[in-house]
């Protein structure tokens, strides 16, 4: 009998480690630490409901347990055989509990490749990787085909970068093959900067021997045999399990000299980012692993040519690298049957925001935005109304309910005037401001600029301030048009992918929220009640009983009592100075009788 | 620039990281890394002692420090807070969360208490966005923060 509990960084943040030890204590308590055997495996994904426990062989799902809940699910679960009811999944729409993950809505709609292992291994351990056919696509390539071969396999595949651009794989290995030289490198891009996605590190968490796999597989495609991993520092336990993966790879023979005895060499080394979003971009990356500043440089030449070391280098996204074992064992036919026309295989989602289901799902390419919404994601939280989704991150756009309907795939959100990105899904509601999202992306944008070029330093500037005008009231409709302007120069002239997709957010919010805008700009008004300049508090003197919990919590002392007592009330209502109101709303917070309103 | 003093032991470690990555030009950055995972910031000397280890001239480490957001020049409290501005986060309102810690503790992002008992500071996106908005305290992650629960979260530390 085996226990897999969650290990992965949101689980862990909700004390998962505690609840390891408590089984490895209780078990040993009762002498069935040899019978059971307790796994911390990455992440199941179901990150809402973490922390999951899950029991195999029956495959039950436990969700949301706590360290104390521990004793109880070995008493009754693994002594009597019983299941503990109250810790299953409760199916929000029928309301009855649901024991296995492949019947949850969460799940239902899933395809699970570039994450098949993460939730089912121990990954700090290589066997159990080697036992769910870990190394065995790099043995195949090593023993059954040319390099060749494997490019063209990769190639035919269909498989596009996972890190946003979408460019073909097997096509950036065959030009990088090209060049061959003495010296040349692989280099895995897990620098994981948008906010709001964590595809990546959970891959890297879960599944750490699939990327040391699929490096040495492309290093032996392209004749490289030095592997660079580009990690954040951010992520301390992705390079512990990493460090590990790479250890134990050595090891067994798997990395090092003459791995399984067909004279290929091939090693691993780790380096870390230092926090700047812009090293995601290729040529960056290569100049931070150098020892410089993370800045961009123009392309040509392309890193396929001249990169790390002005060697020929093939950078590739850890999802990418993910899906390239499982192409070599199951084939290019296989892995081409999956997805849509033009984008094959799944993609990976990190689903967060104003949904019920926050979690790291993976679907098919030309899934529906829908299907992803309300079915796995379970709808928006609190029965609200759904109003945009994010996809793509700060290079993306915000897509509309007309847009619920479109299979996505990398055509179709640059159609819809977003991206595919790296995976960010970010979900929001009536409560959230478009025109401040815009500000919170260009925020971001401006701070993780490079200032290298003068169109995203200094444009990208302009923008914010515009934007920022507009959250005030301030703005004009001429402002409208210019920041249309600065846009499309920035879009045309920006030396790198961040500079040139920085404007996304602001026209995708412009082109489906116009009236947002104008509101804001013509009225002076926040529908959604965020742009506290254009928000006031007003108390309903008929509602108010005069208790006076909102003066206490007042941090201003802009709330005072008035003469008026409204019939049937004891106490006189009191009423808020707008000119002293700092809008915290502390007031509403604490007024249990609803009488107090944001205008 | 003001002037630290630079311990012995203090010297002799940061020869020691250097010497251990090459005394290479390239290894900048992971030397850093170490340096500052051990004091916690890079002021000047440090810097200038890198430079000097490494064979670079001073305004490239310099270079480096002020480019990447993880290295600081600044001491952080002892206990540091750091708010996740992560989308995730952000639409469900994280920014409130910020305002009563700024409020709480009378220091704007980037500062530290006058008892040194706390420094602010954002970052962007944890990674645990189920449990957005998320804060944390030192290497302890608070989930589903809301404005109420600032107070208590710091009584923890005081």
């Amino acid at each position: 009998m085996h226990v897999l509990v969650c290990g992965g960084t949101g689980c862990q943040a909700s004390a998962s480690a505690q609840i390891i030890e408590n089984f490895q204590r209780i078990l040993a308590e009762k002498g069935l630490q040899d019978e059971v055997q307790v796994v911390r495996t990455g992440c199941f994904g179901f990150c809402e409901k973490g922390p999951i426990v899950k029991i195999m062989p029956d495959n039950t799902f436990y969700t949301q347990v706590k360290p104390e809940d521990v004793e109880k699910i070995i008493n009754e679960h693994i002594i009597k055989g019983r299941k503990v009811t109250d810790l299953l999944y409760l199916d929000p729409e029928n309301k009855e509990h649901v024991s296995d993950s492949k019947h949850m809505g969460f799940y239902r709609k899933q395809l699970r490749i570039a994450l098949r292992n993460c939730g089912f291994i121990n990954p700090e351990n290589i066997d159990e990787c080697i036992s769910r056919g870990g190394y065995e696509a790099l043995g195949k390539c090593l023993t059954e085909m040319t390099p060749q071969q494997v490019i063209d396999e990769v190639t035919k595949s269909g498989l596009r970068g996972r890190g946003g651009a979408g460019f073909p794989t097997g096509v950036k290995w065959g030009l990088c093959a090209k060049n061959k030289c003495d010296e040349m490198y692989v280099i895995c891009n897990a620098d994981e900067g948008d906010p709001g996605a964590f595809m990546d590190r959970s891959i890297m968490e879960g599944d750490p021997h699939s990327i040391v796999e699929a490096m040495a597989i492309c290093g032996y495609a392209i004749g490289a045999s030095h592997g660079l991993v580009y990690i954040r520092a951010e992520y301390p336990l992705a390079i512990h399990r990493l460090q590990i993966a790479i250890a134990q790879a050595r090891e067994y023979g798997l990395l090092g000299d003459d791995i399984l005895g067909s004279g290929f060499n091939f090693d691993i080394e780790l380096r870390y980012g230092a926090g700047a979003f812009v090293c995601g971009e290729e040529t960056a990356l290569i100049h931070s692993m150098e020892g410089k500043r993370g800045e961009p440089t123009l392309k040509p030449p392309f890193p396929a040519v001249s990169g790390y070391m002005a060697k020929p280098s093939n950078v590739n996204n850890v999802e990418t690298f993910a899906n390239v074992p499982i192409i070599i064992t199951k084939g290019a036919d296989w892995f081409a049957s999956i997805g849509s026309e033009k984008s094959k295989g799944t993609k990976v989602f990190a689903l967060a925001g104003q949904i019920n289901n926050v979690g790291l799902i993976e679907v098919p390419m030309g899934t529906t935005l829908r299907d992803i919404i309300y079915e796995i994601g379970g709808g928006i939280k609190g029965g609200r109304q759904f109003k945009a989704v994010q996809t793509g991150g700060p290079s993306g756009g915000c897509l509309t309910e007309k847009h619920l309907d479109t299979a996505i795939d990398y055509e179709s959100l640059a159609a819809a005037g977003s991206m595919m990105g790296s995976g960010g899904m970010v979900v929001m509601d009536e409560t959230s401001c478009m025109p401040a999202i815009a500000k919170f992306y260009l925020e971001f944008t401006c701070e993780e600029s490079c200032g290298k070029c003068s169109p995203c330093r200094i444009g990208n500037k302009r923008m914010l301030e515009i934007l920022t005008k507009i959250t005030r009231g301030e703005g004009t409709m001429d402002d409208l048009q210019e920041l249309r302007n600065l846009a499309a120069v920035i879009k045309d002239t920006a030396l790198c992918g961040l500079g040139q997709t920085s404007p996304n957010p602001v026209l995708s919010t412009l082109d489906n929220f116009w009236d947002e805008y104008v509101e804001h700009v013509v009225d002076k008004k926040c529908r959604a009640g965020v742009c506290k300049k254009l928000m006031s508090y007003e108390i309903d003197k008929e509602k108010c009983i005069g208790c006076g919990k909102c003066a206490k919590n007042c941090p201003g002392d802009a709330i005072s009592k008035t003469d008026y007592i409204a019939p049937g009330h004891k106490l006189p209502s009191m009423v808020i100075d707008s000119t002293k109101c700092i809008k915290c709303g502390a007031c509403i917070a604490g007024c249990k009788f609803g009488a107090i309103s944001v205008k | 620039m003001a002037v630290i003093k630079l311990s012995e032991s203090k010297i002799n470690f940061i020869k020691n990281v250097c010497k251990e990555h090459g005394n290479k030009a390239g290894e900048v950055i992971n030397v850093l890394h170490k340096v500052q995972g051990e004091y916690g910031y890079l002021p000047a000397e440090i810097q200038e002692l890198v430079a000097k280890e490494l064979g670079i001239p001073v305004s490239r480490v310099y270079g480096i420090v002020s480019f990447y957001s993880f290295f600081t020049m600044t001491p952080k409290g002892e206990h540091p807070i750091s708010v996740c501005l992560g989308t995730a986060c952000y639409v469900r309102g994280a920014e409130k969360v910020l305002d009563e810690l700024k409020r709480q503790l009378g220091i704007g992002v980037g500062e530290v208490t006058p008892d040194g008992k706390f420094s602010l500071n954002c970052l962007r996106c944890v990674g645990a966005c189920g449990l957005a908005p998320v804060i944390e305290v030192g290497e302890k992650v608070y989930g589903r923060m809301t404005p109420d629960r600032v107070k208590d979260v710091l009584a923890e530390y005081k």
